[in-house]
């Protein structure tokens, strides 16, 4: 493999989020603790409501945490300004959401640019790194549809190039397969795994166990408390090293 | 991000919006439009005052009238040459006047009849098209020349050529031997509907010794309160223990009272048009505001990819300056329309300047700054986690 697996991608440590809602507070996260290595697969799985979305807003740098620590690629997360998580996000991770969240009106290849836009690239790069991403998820021929124009798997390929354009060090996936039906959920999910062998970080949310079980690592999310199943992580990481290694 | 993005993702959406966008522009077209046309009708109407104070060459030109006290009501031609000899003072053009009744062939009308110096032409800035001026061998030999002005000869000879006929002013025969340009209306009476003869000859005709009034030219208009104050001790001694005997006006104060006038009319003109551009800038923000409302997904979106606040507001920013700017520049080019129809059918003079089109092109963008600062700064504000939410 092509990456070290004792290199730590993020650090979550005593993790507290809490939602004011008029005079009262909602906890939705207790004391969260998670590493994941750089090269890990994990899927955060967890029934509707357990604070699954919460979680995947703070490791993507969407949300700040209320306490606790959280270290991305060793970089404390906490307390940064605005523009320096929005510098984080360009930078170090995709994003591949349960809706897509693709721009109408523009076309796959434009929307796929997107995060080198803001990343301050010459037109011509953005072009090129965006034409070889959507090549990886298969879309050379869609290049320039709308979104409008693609199929709901289609969409989600699209997202997953946009996601992969700006060759982050982590993929973050919320319920990417939510919006498809079981085949195409199938596709995106063997891509996923195609993406994880060549070496990316991916986290994965999802409420659905067999979706869960194609990650090399699965943590359990109920009612704002993480657990993790370490005798399965062990079996799942053998199994894996088995596929990868041929036997 | 760069700038050139910004722009071309700005224009894009302005261009994706089309109706929205034209709808947005149209307060902003109007104002401008409105502006350009009634600015350029009182700039037409200012220039035309304008061109008419310089022809008097009123702005170097001071006069004195003489009312008089007790026995001395006048001066006389050489008194009122001396006033030549103050410092500034560049000519002088000692004045009889009166009315005399003038009468060639059939018709016959009052007109107001002016004795003259040679120096007359100089100091008055009057130039004639034809024949001779006045000289000073006409004053001499209480010669009975006249030149008229464009609608004195209009008046009374119609299409006939006036320089060589004959005359009569009150019945005495008068020789034509000059014609004047025409000039136009102007602050003392156009000379266009004066009839000029030899001072000397007027004293005559209108039974009127001595010189009433001296029109003064001045080299250095911005020594004429000295110059004046000059004159009016020389006046003072000429006429002691009287001071209201005589008086002295200065042509650049009137000019000045006449520009302020329409100085005044532009700025009101300017200011209803502002407050059309602040009303055309609201329009453009409301717009702006609903378009933020819209597309918080979108700026989620952005955000989630990297977007940094000032790329959102730049962009939002730049939306509200392009839908202002070609409501502006649309509104320059059918005002410049407008003013030259106006002209036409009113029959008044226009001009639009192009300190003026750029001025409004300038406003119009400005406006678009103004009123995009904050439905863009509300955008650049989203958070992210909100945002995406949003549908
Ligand atoms: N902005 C907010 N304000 C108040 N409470 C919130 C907010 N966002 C989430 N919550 C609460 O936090 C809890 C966890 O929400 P979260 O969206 O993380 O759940 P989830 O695990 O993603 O569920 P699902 O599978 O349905 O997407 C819920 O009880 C929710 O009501
Ligand atoms: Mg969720």
């Amino acid at each position: 493999m092509s990456h070290n697996d004792n290199e730590v991608l993020i650090e979550i440590e005593k993790l507290v989020k809490t939602y004011r809602m008029g005079q009262e507070t909602v906890q939705v996260l207790h004391d969260v603790d998670l590493t994941v290595n750089k090269g890990d697969f994990l899927a955060i799985v967890g029934p509707s409501g357990s604070g699954k979305s919460t979680m995947m807003n703070i490791i993507g740098c969407l949300d700040i945490p209320t306490s606790g620590s959280y270290k991305l690629d060793g970089v404390e997360v906490k307390g940064l300004s605005d523009n320096k998580l929005a510098a984080i996000r360009n930078d170090k991770i995709g994003f591949i959401f349960q809706g897509f969240q693709l721009l109408p009106k523009l076309t796959a290849i434009e929307n796929v640019e997107l995060p080198l836009v803001y990343r301050g690239l010459s037109n011509k790069e953005r072009r090129k790194r965006a034409a070889e991403a959507l090549r990886k998820v298969g879309l050379e021929e869609r290049m320039f549809h709308k979104p409008s124009e693609l199929s709901g798997g289609q969409q989600q390929r699209v997202a997953i190039a946009r996601a992969l354009a700006g060759e982050p060090p982590m993929l973050l996936a919320d319920e990417p397969t939510g919006a498809l039906d079981t085949r195409t959920g199938q596709e995106v999910l063997a891509l996923m795994e195609q993406l994880h062998q060549q070496g990316h970080t991916i986290v994965l949310i999802t409420h659905d166990m067999e979706v869960a079980a194609r990650a090399e690592r699965v943590v359990r999310m109920k009612d704002g408390v993480l657990t993790e199943d370490h005798a399965e992580r062990r079996e799942r990481r053998e199994a894996f090293a088995g596929i990868q290694d041929g036997i | 991000m760069k700038l050139s993005q910004a722009f071309r993702m700005a224009f894009k959406s302005v261009l994706a919006n089309k109706l929205r966008t034209a709808l947005s522009m149209l307060g902003m077209l109007i104002g401008v439009a409105t502006v350009i046309a009634l600015v350029s009708m009182s700039e037409g109407s200012s220039r035309q005052v304008q061109a008419q104070v310089e022809s008097l060459g009123a702005a170097n030109m001071l006069q004195v009238t003489i009312t008089g006290r007790g026995l001395t009501t006048s001066l006389s031609k050489d008194e009122a040459m001396e006033y030549g000899d103050i410092d500034n003072v560049e000519g002088v053009s000692p004045i009889v006047n009166g009315n005399a009744y003038a009468k060639y062939g059939t018709t016959s009308e009052s007109y107001t009849v002016e004795g003259i110096t040679p120096e007359y032409a100089d100091v008055r800035n009057v130039s004639f098209v034809e024949g001779r001026y006045i000289v000073d061998m006409d004053l001499t030999n209480y010669n009975k020349v006249a030149v008229i002005g464009a609608n004195v000869a209009s008046d009374l000879f119609d299409t006939e050529d006036p320089v060589g006929k004959t005359l009569l002013l009150n019945g005495n025969r008068y020789k034509v031997v000059g014609l004047l340009e025409t000039k136009g209306d102007s602050l003392n009476g156009s000379a266009d509907d004066k009839i000029l003869i030899p001072l000397t000859t007027a004293e005559r005709l209108l039974s009127s010794k001595g010189v009433k009034s001296i029109y003064l030219k001045i080299t250095d208009t911005d020594k004429s309160e000295a110059t004046q104050a000059l004159i009016t001790a020389k006046l003072a001694a000429k006429f002691p223990n009287s001071t209201n005997a005589y008086r002295v006006i200065d042509q650049q104060e009137s000019m000045e009272t006449l520009g302020s006038i329409t100085q005044t009319m532009t700025s009101m003109m300017a200011g209803i048009a502002a407050i059309s551009l602040v009303v055309g800038g609201i329009g453009i923000m409301n717009i702006m505001l609903v378009s933020v409302t819209e597309r918080t997904r979108e700026i989620g979106i952005r955000k989630s990819l990297g977007a940094k606040r000032r790329d959102i507001l730049t962009q939002f920013l730049i939306e509200a300056v392009a839908i202002s700017g070609l409501g502006g520049a649309i509104g320059i080019a059918i005002g410049y329309v407008a003013s030259h129809i106006i002209g036409v059918v009113m029959d008044t003079e226009t001009a639009v300047s192009f300190a003026m089109v750029v001025e409004a092109f300038a406003f119009s963008a400005g406006v678009g700054v103004i009123f995009g600062i904050f439905p863009a700064n509300k955008a650049a504000r989203l958070r992210p986690v909100d945002a995406l939410r949003h549908d």
